[in-house]
Parts: structure tokens; C-alpha cells; sequence
């Protein structure tokens, strides 16, 4: 049975430190690639894979008893490298091959590919289907396992996924977590402008879901939440997070419209680094 | 011998998404039914430089490509000219159906362009590659499919295709590619350009490939082989009589493209000439398989779509 592997909660703030420099250093020795989509989600995935939330094994990868992790929104795929690596999956010295010929660290997660990886994503909208198909396979097989999915905001936007939100409601999975990543921005603007989704806890509630808004960067709200997932029953439960996009690098920050799907250039590598902070 | 041509620098010039956002934009001027519909991706497929000049006849429904196309439907039903866009492989792939019911089978005048197709756009991956888009695209009823060489030739394209009417995918990709057409490219649908005379062997191909097959007709003729070079810019409806012209008076034909090799260009013109006049056929493209990630010119060169691939698959048929 695999077990979570949890790090101290003193830990917490250096393991996200790490993911941060970790995006910033493979996205930029890439040429391309999504740091900003990859930075509003480390808090997350810090609480994930180290908060005691996810049970898994990177030694045996596909237990059948393992939590799933399924990354929707793919082309936050720098971002689960490294928590994947920083988790054992691999060598953190692999990251830097991010988007290389012949490197199973593609420019979206292949599952075929890299072990850790639960679902080959990078087509928006379609992660959250295969979470159910896990969590319903999970509950016809007795098994305890739960699957979380991460979803982008403006992924959200696909019929899709809220197909798979009205199923998993009416059916009551409670072995099932969604996670959308709140960042306010998508590829050509503002999700405001674009498509607002709000009232966003509002219409999950209505689709039979137990949906809270929380900080996604605050990393006690982040455990707390997952805490409530875990123990919420007869309902399967959607953690909104309200993130900042490229959180932790300024020059990101300031312009999310702009710095979709574009690495720091080389010469602003070591200003965000510094800005980060130095690896516990 | 080969050409040493084992690799593909890809140089600067127009992409050909960039060609059709410009040849959009001026088009929107000329025609006010013209309208776009977008999938949160304008500044990918270019289509922003339409929609900075005529923002009122511009829609981006979010990433939501089943609306997107039955919103364009629903668009042409209402007599508009919607041009629906968004990177090939989400448009096809993603709302085939709605493709087929809302466009296809009640043969509406949309068009659809579809971006990033092929493995030339690098880095992203086999999930963002068009590469099952044109034949989908020449499986439905009715639709006109073309896939153009160059910026030139896009431009072209592009102003045909709105002119005229039916249901259309043009197909575009990601990265600069080298111009055929210098000056203003002469594109009529369904009718293929020989860009070079040859009586020995006939490359046909399209897209990115055109260039390629150029210079595989310049290696060649090195070694004395004449190669005829025919830029089948529209898959469907193909042009049946450059194909038959071709396997009358050379005596082999080479499809190359930048697709599956499944119901792509190759099938088609393999199709005529089984049909109409058998005769040695070779095939470059990518094979049966997804790709990975690399630069666009090392994926080029790991699935063979190179100027030596195209050279080899000649002397392949000239053997026989
Ligand atoms: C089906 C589909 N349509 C379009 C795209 C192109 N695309 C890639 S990322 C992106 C924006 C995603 O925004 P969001 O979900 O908010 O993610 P963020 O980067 O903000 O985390 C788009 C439109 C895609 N990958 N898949
Ligand atoms: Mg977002």
C-alpha cells in the first residue's frame, strides 16, 4: 500500500522554493516553454507530494492502490517535472533537459514516457474525464485510492470539463478532487474578458460538488483544504485556488497577459532566482 | 550518393500562419461578412490582426472548440463568412462532429484554419501537432482542403478560399519556411503549379515539403535524373490531371508531406494513379507514429522529411 511522504511542515516553504527555481531554470535553458502557468501552481503541488496529501511510490510507479495526480491543464508540464523529480521520480539533474529530443520530459506530459505522469495532456479539457474514469474504477474495485486534477481557469471554459463536473456530482465520487488553479489569466487575456466563470463555487455547488475558495499560495490554507477533501464524503469536492500567475518572479507577475507560454529570457534568470530566494 | 542534406535549416521568412493573418486582415476590409471566430489562441494563429482592425466582427468564444464551431455554423447560416481558427489539431480533432454535422453535412460556408500543424512546430510536442488534420479534414463530404507551401502562396490561398464558396480547411504551420512563390503566388483550388519540369520522375507534395522537394530536384539533377516538381497545394479535390499527366510522361511519382500515412496526400494521389494509370509510387512522410519534442529541424530530420528522403524515395522508384 503506498504511503504518503510527507516532509516537515518547516520543510514546505523550501521544497516550493525549490519547484519555483527548478521551473525558471528548465523552462529558460529550453528556449520555451510555460513558467508562468507552472509558478501559480507550486504551492499546490508542494502540499501534494510532500503535505502528506498524495500517496504514491516512485519505486513502483504504478501500484494500483496509488493516489492519482493527473495534471490537466499539460502545459503546466515544467511545474510537475519538478515536484516529480524533487519526489524521486527521476534525477532533478533530468529537468534540464526539458523539451530535448530524445528527453521523456516533453514539452506536455507523456505518460507513455515518464513515469509519475498519469495522463497524457496538453489538448485542454480533458483531464477531468480521466480523473473519473480512475475514481469510478477506484469505487467498482473496492480500492481506497483518490485522484485529484489540476485545471486551469481558462481551461475551464471547455464543455468537457463540465460534462465530467455534472457526472461526478450526480454520482456522488467522493474519491475525486479537482483542483483548478485560479490564476485569472489564459493564453490571450484576462479570464474576465474572455469568459468569466464566476460564480465559480456557486455553479460547482449547483452541479453537486463541495467547492471552497481558498489562497492557493498560502500553504496552510492549501493543507487545510486537502484535509477537507479527504474527510468530505458523498460528494466529490473542487478546491478553487486563487493564484497569481508566474507567482514568485516579479517581471512575470506584472504582466500575465503577456508572459503566457514564454520562458524568462537567460539574462533575467538570475534576477528571478534571487528573487525566489536561495534553496533551503 | 546523396545531397548531404541530412538536415533542414528552416530560414527566416513568413510563416505561413503569419501570411494568412495578413491576408485575413486585408480580406476583412474587402468583404464585411467576413467574421473570426477564435479559441483564445488569436495571438498564435494570428488572426489579431484582425480582430485590432475589425474588432466587432471578432469572436473569441474561449477554449472551447466545439462552440467555436458550431457558432460558426451558425454564422454561416446567417449568411456571414466565418473563418474559424485555432491550431489545427484542436479544430479537427477536438470538434470533429460538430464538423461534421454542423459544417459538413449541411455544407456550410465556413472555413476553417487550422495552425501549428505538423512536427515543425517543435518543442510543444506530439499533443499540439497537426498531424492527422488533413485527413480528417478530406474525409468529409464537400470540404475543399489545401495546404500551401509558403507565405506567398498562403496569402493566395487564403483570399481564394474566402472568395469562394463552401466549406474549406486551410492548413498552416508554426515556424518560417523558405519561399517557392517569389513575388505574388498564382493559387486556383483544385489546381495543382508545377514549379519545375522533369520527364524522369514527379515529386508531388505540399505544405513544407514543397521547398524540400526543390531541392531534392536539384540534387538529382546533379546526377542527371530530370525531377518534375508539382506543388499539389489542394489535397481535395485533387487535381487528377497533373497526376495523370505526370504518371504518363515520367516514369515514377514521389508524394511527399508533412502528415500521417494514413489519408494524407499520398493516399490520394495513389488512389488516381491505381485508378487511372499504375505506375511506381514512393512515400515521404511521418510514417504511422506520433512524435516528441526537439527543434523543428531535428524532428524533421528524425522522421525523414528531409531533401535526402525525397531524393532516395526517387531512386527507389526509378528502380523499379
Ligand atoms: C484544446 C486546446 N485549445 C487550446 C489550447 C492552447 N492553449 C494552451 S494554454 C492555453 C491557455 C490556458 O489557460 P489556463 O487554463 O487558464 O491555464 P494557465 O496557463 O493560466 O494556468 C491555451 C488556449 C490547448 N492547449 N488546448
Ligand atoms: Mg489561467
Amino acid at each position: 500500500m503506498p504511503q504518503t511522504r510527507p516532509a516537515e511542515r518547516s520543510e514546505l516553504p523550501g521544497i516550493a522554493q525549490r519547484l519555483r527555481r527548478h521551473i525558471v531554470t528548465s523552462t529558460t535553458a529550453a528556449g520555451s516553454g510555460h513558467p508562468s502557468t507552472s509558478l501559480s501552481m507550486v504551492e499546490l503541488l508542494t502540499v501534494l507530494y510532500f503535505g502528506g496529501v498524495l500517496r504514491y511510490d516512485p519505486s513502483d510507479p504504478q501500484d494500483p492502490h496509488r493516489d492519482r495526480f493527473i495534471l490537466s491543464k499539460g502545459h503546466g508540464a515544467p511545474g510537475l517535472y519538478a515536484v516529480l523529480a524533487e519526489a524521486g521520480y527521476f534525477p532533478t539533474e533530468e529537468l534540464s533537459t526539458l523539451r530535448r529530443l530524445g528527453s521523456p520530459l516533453e514539452g506536455h506530459p507523456n505518460m507513455c514516457r515518464l513515469p509519475g505522469v498519469e495522463a497524457s495532456t496538453g489538448s485542454l479539457g480533458q483531464g477531468l474525464s480521466i480523473g473519473l474514469g480512475h475514481a469510478l474504477a477506484g469505487r467498482l474495485d473496492g480500492s481506497g485510492y483518490r485522484v485529484y486534477v489540476m485545471l486551469g481557469d481558462g481551461e475551464s471554459e471547455e464543455g468537457q470539463v463540465w460534462e465530467a463536473f455534472m457526472y461526478a456530482g450526480n454520482h456522488g465520487l467522493d474519491n475525486l478532487t479537482a483542483i483548478i488553479d485560479h490564476n485569472g489569466y489564459q493564453q490571450t487575456d484576462a479570464v474576465d474578458q474572455v469568459q468569466p466563470l464566476e460564480p465559480l463555487t456557486e455553479k460547482l455547488a449547483s452541479f453537486g460538488w463541495a467547492a471552497r475558495t481558498i489562497d492557493g499560495h498560502s500553504l496552510d490554507e492549501v493543507i487545510e483544504a486537502f484535509e477537507w477533501a479527504r474527510t468530505t464524503k458523498g460528494r466529490p469536492q473542487a478546491i478553487v485556488a486563487r493564484t497569481t500567475k508566474g507567482k514568485g518572479v516579479s517581471l512575470l507577475e506584472s504582466a500575465p497577459g503577456k508572459w503566457h507560454g514564454k520562458p524568462l529570457p537567460p539574462d533575467e534568470e538570475a534576477k528571478a532566482l534571487e528573487e525566489i530566494g536561495a534553496a533551503i | 550518393m546523396t545531397l548531404g542534406l541530412t538536415r533542414v535549416d528552416l530560414p527566416k521568412g513568413a510563416a505561413t500562419r503569419e501570411a494568412f493573418g495578413d491576408a485575413l486582415a486585408e480580406a476583412g476590409g474587402a468583404d464585411d461578412r467576413i467574421v473570426v471566430v477564435d479559441g483564445d489562441v488569436n495571438n498564435s494563429t494570428y488572426t489579431y490582426k484582425f480582430k485590432d482592425k475589425y474588432p466587432e466582427r471578432f469572436f473569441n468564444v474561449g477554449i472551447a472548440e466545439s462552440n467555436l464551431i458550431g457558432v460558426a455554423a451558425g454564422l454561416a447560416g446567417a449568411g456571414k463568412i466565418p473563418v474559424a481558427s485555432s491550431f489545427s489539431v484542436f479544430l479537427l480533432a477536438n470538434a470533429y462532429d460538430q464538423i461534421r454535422m454542423g459544417v459538413a453535412f449541411p455544407n456550410q460556408n465556413v472555413k476553417l484554419v487550422g495552425t501549428h500543424a505538423g512536427i515543425s512546430i517543435g518543442e510543444d510536442g506530439p499533443s499540439q501537432m497537426g498531424i492527422e488534420d488533413v485527413s480528417l479534414a478530406c474525409s468529409l463530404p464537400g470540404f475543399t482542403v489545401i495546404v500551401p507551401a509558403d507565405g506567398p502562396s498562403t496569402a493566395a490561398a487564403t483570399a481564394a478560399m474566402l472568395q469562394r464558396e463552401g466549406p474549406t480547411f486551410l492548413r498552416c504551420g508554426r515556424p518560417s519556411v523558405p519561399v517557392v512563390y517569389p513575388g505574388a503566388a498564382d493559387v486556383h483550388i483544385g489546381k495543382a503549379n508545377t514549379l519545375r519540369d522533369g520527364d524522369d520522375v514527379t515529386i508531388i507534395a505540399n505544405g513544407i515539403m514543397v521547398a524540400m522537394a526543390l531541392d531534392a530536384a536539384e540534387g538529382l539533377a546533379e546526377e542527371g535524373v530530370e525531377a518534375r516538381v508539382v506543388d499539389m497545394h489542394t489535397v481535395k479535390p485533387i487535381d487528377q490531371n497533373a497526376i495523370e499527366l505526370a504518371a504518363r510522361e515520367t516514369r515514377g511519382i514521389v508524394v511527399a508531406e508533412e502528415h500521417l500515412a494514413y489519408g494524407g496526400l499520398g493516399s490520394t494521389v495513389a488512389m488516381v494513379v491505381a485508378e487511372h494509370r499504375p505506375t511506381p509510387m514512393a512515400f515521404v512522410n511521418i510514417g504511422d507514429t506520433y512524435a516528441t519534442s526537439g527543434t523543428p529541424e531535428e524532428l524533421l530530420t528524425k522522421f525523414g522529411l528531409t531533401p535526402d528522403a525525397i531524393l532516395d524515395a526517387a531512386k527507389r522508384v526509378l528502380k523499379d
